[in-house]
């Protein structure tokens, strides 16, 4: 019983950040049709920026007080994945725009095959850590077993990041559903020749979903470098792809879905490398994605489309 | 100045081409200030692109659009709009998964937030219908109902010069009546300029001031709609038959 509570806090901690990359999957997909394949990879630049500036800032400018610390790297990791989104879609999709459907996608997986290479040759293709910086956490239960005494705990990272994801998801759901941005955004995914005639630039309505995205990987990318300590070029793949097979699992469009999903595969995850083997946990969640689709090939909380003419 | 005669609309030679496929053919047309003008002609006779080639989508390759004396033949859709022109599109296109409500905020996403309620109330008393569906999906809604909510979302816009493509395509004779009557309303009380398309000739030519005939891509004929619906060829086309 323990074991299982712990686990079930390390997969909702690994869950929020899928999930948190998987939103921006999901608003890109919803609103172009397309897969942003780069993405990922916007996720592994939020690192690094994360990281480099958080050395920058603690050992050349000696700040000392940590939150005001991450706030700073907060934001301007968000700042530069946002800038990185931005210019990424303007040179490489929207010239594209309207070209046969492929193409994007092809432009996509090239953009992520650059932007890993870049990185590998600048920064080194070695690890990089970051010691823990957050320690401590509260001891929720106590249990023994054969074996001896099993703590169930939660850190405060973990805390953090569950906090911070859900204050992101309510503030995010609100924008879409409340603010004239997230109606414009949702008349574009629907009818993006209507949406101009009612006067949106859809163009800018487009740059700013995919600004949007950015931002948030940015955010996973930091929980990322705080959580595990290390990181290198090539993490921006797998995450990509988990938190692509997230915004499926979840009905890809699907604000909400893309969070589920996340946090699924977060749970397949880790339930899976704790109760059977570590090799096998990514096998275990595509192959759960695999079956969903099977049975629910829109994803869990998709829509099918319903229209009447 | 003479209200009839200041110039809203100026189409001039316009062509537009789909790929290689020619669609409009050098169309001349004018609305004027408070007028409402008809353009009626059959299945694929490029009505439909005119009213896109207005609103920039397509663009003309050939000839001018001027609207309020300023060029807008090659300004981006978006753009246009903002000058005061609201479509009620082919097909209505209604946002399916946005409630009414919804649909017509983005009908009036360039107006000030501050005049939305006295505009909500307008179209609620034009179209009482709607006001009973506000929180159903646009999608979920009948034929007549979503063209009136094409319609109210165009007016939402508070627009001066409204296009209206094929209102009454589908709909039930008095769905149409009660649409066409809303048109007339609008146009009288509110002096607000229409350029309607139908295939429905009959009574779009009684609703209207002018009319304009389009056959494959040209303009063949025009005139005042008595003038027109008087007109043996535009009986023999458009009417007979065709006649609710």
């Amino acid at each position: 019983m323990e074991y299982f509570l712990q686990q079930l806090i390390n997969g909702l901690t690994l869950g929020s950040i899928y999930g948190l990359i998987a939103i921006g999957y999901t608003m890109v997909y919803g609103i172009i049709g397309m897969i942003n394949f780069a993405h990922g990879d916007v996720f592994m630049i939020g690192a690094f920026i994360a990281l480099a500036m958080f050395l920058i800032l603690t050992t050349v400018l000696g700040f000392t007080f940590l939150p005001v610390v991450l706030l700073i790297v907060l934001i301007v990791s968000m700042l530069f994945t946002s800038a990185w989104g931005w210019t990424v879609e303007r040179l490489a999709y929207r010239p594209l725009r309207g070209s046969f459907r492929l193409a994007p996608l092809i432009t996509a997986i090239g953009m992520s095959i650059v932007l890993q290479n870049f990185v590998q040759i600048t920064q080194g293709a070695r690890v990089k850590p970051l010691p823990p910086q957050i320690r401590g956490g509260v001891t929720l239960m106590q249990g023994s077993t054969e074996n001896g005494t099993i703590l169930v705990q939660l850190s405060y990272m973990q805390m953090i990041i569950i906090f911070t994801t859900i204050v992101l998801m309510a503030g995010f759901t609100l924008l879409i559903s409340r603010t004239p941005l997230g109606r414009a955004q949702r008349a574009c995914e629907q009818d993006r020749k209507m949406a101009s005639l009612l006067g949106i630039n859809v163009d800018r309505t487009i740059s700013l979903t995919f600004v949007m995205g950015a931002a948030l990987a940015a955010v996973a990318g930091l929980m990322f470098v705080l959580l595990y300590g290390v990181i290198d070029f090539y993490i921006g793949f797998l995450a990509g792809v988990k938190a692509f097979t997230a915004a499926v699992l979840g009905g890809i469009g699907s604000l909400p879905g893309a969070m589920l999903g996340g946090l699924l595969i977060g749970l397949i995850e880790v339930f899976w490398s704790g109760y059977f083997s570590v090799e096998y946990k990514d096998v275990a969640a595509f192959s759960i994605l695999a079956i969903v689709l099977i049975f629910l090939p829109s994803g869990l909380l998709g829509q099918p489309e319903v229209e009447k003419v | 100045m003479s209200v009839q005669a200041e110039t809203l609309l100026s189409v001039r030679g316009v062509e537009t081409y789909y790929g290689k496929i020619v669609a409009l053919r050098g169309v001349d047309i004018d609305v004027h200030r408070g007028e409402i003008v008809t353009m009626i002609g059959a299945n694929g006779a490029g009505k439909s692109t005119l009213m896109m080639t207005i609103c920039g989508q397509p663009q003309a390759r050939n000839g001018q659009v001027i609207y309020d004396g300023q060029d807008i033949t090659l300004m981006p859709t978006h753009e246009i709009i903002s000058l005061g022109i609201a479509q009620s599109p082919e097909g209505r296109r209604i946002f399916p998964r946005m409630t009414v409500m919804e649909n017509l905020q983005m009908g009036a996403a360039l107006v000030d937030p501050g005049l939305f309620d006295e505009d909500l109330a307008k179209v609620f008393k034009l179209f009482p219908r709607l006001k009973e569906r506000i929180a159903q999906r646009g999608g979920t809604l009948s034929g007549g109902e979503q063209q009136m909510l094409a319609i109210a979302r165009a007016l939402m816009s508070r627009p001066k010069l409204l296009l209206l493509d094929e209102p009454s395509l589908g709909l039930a004779p008095l769905i149409v009546k009660q649409i066409f009557d809303a048109i007339r309303v609008l146009n009288e009380e509110e002096g607000l300029t229409v350029f309607l398309v139908e295939q429905n000739a009959f009574h779009a030519l009684k609703l209207a001031h002018r009319g304009y005939v389009m056959v494959n891509g040209n303009i063949t004929m025009s005139g005042t709609g008595a003038e027109l619906l008087k007109r043996e060829e535009v009986r023999a086309a458009y009417l007979e038959g065709g006649r609710h």
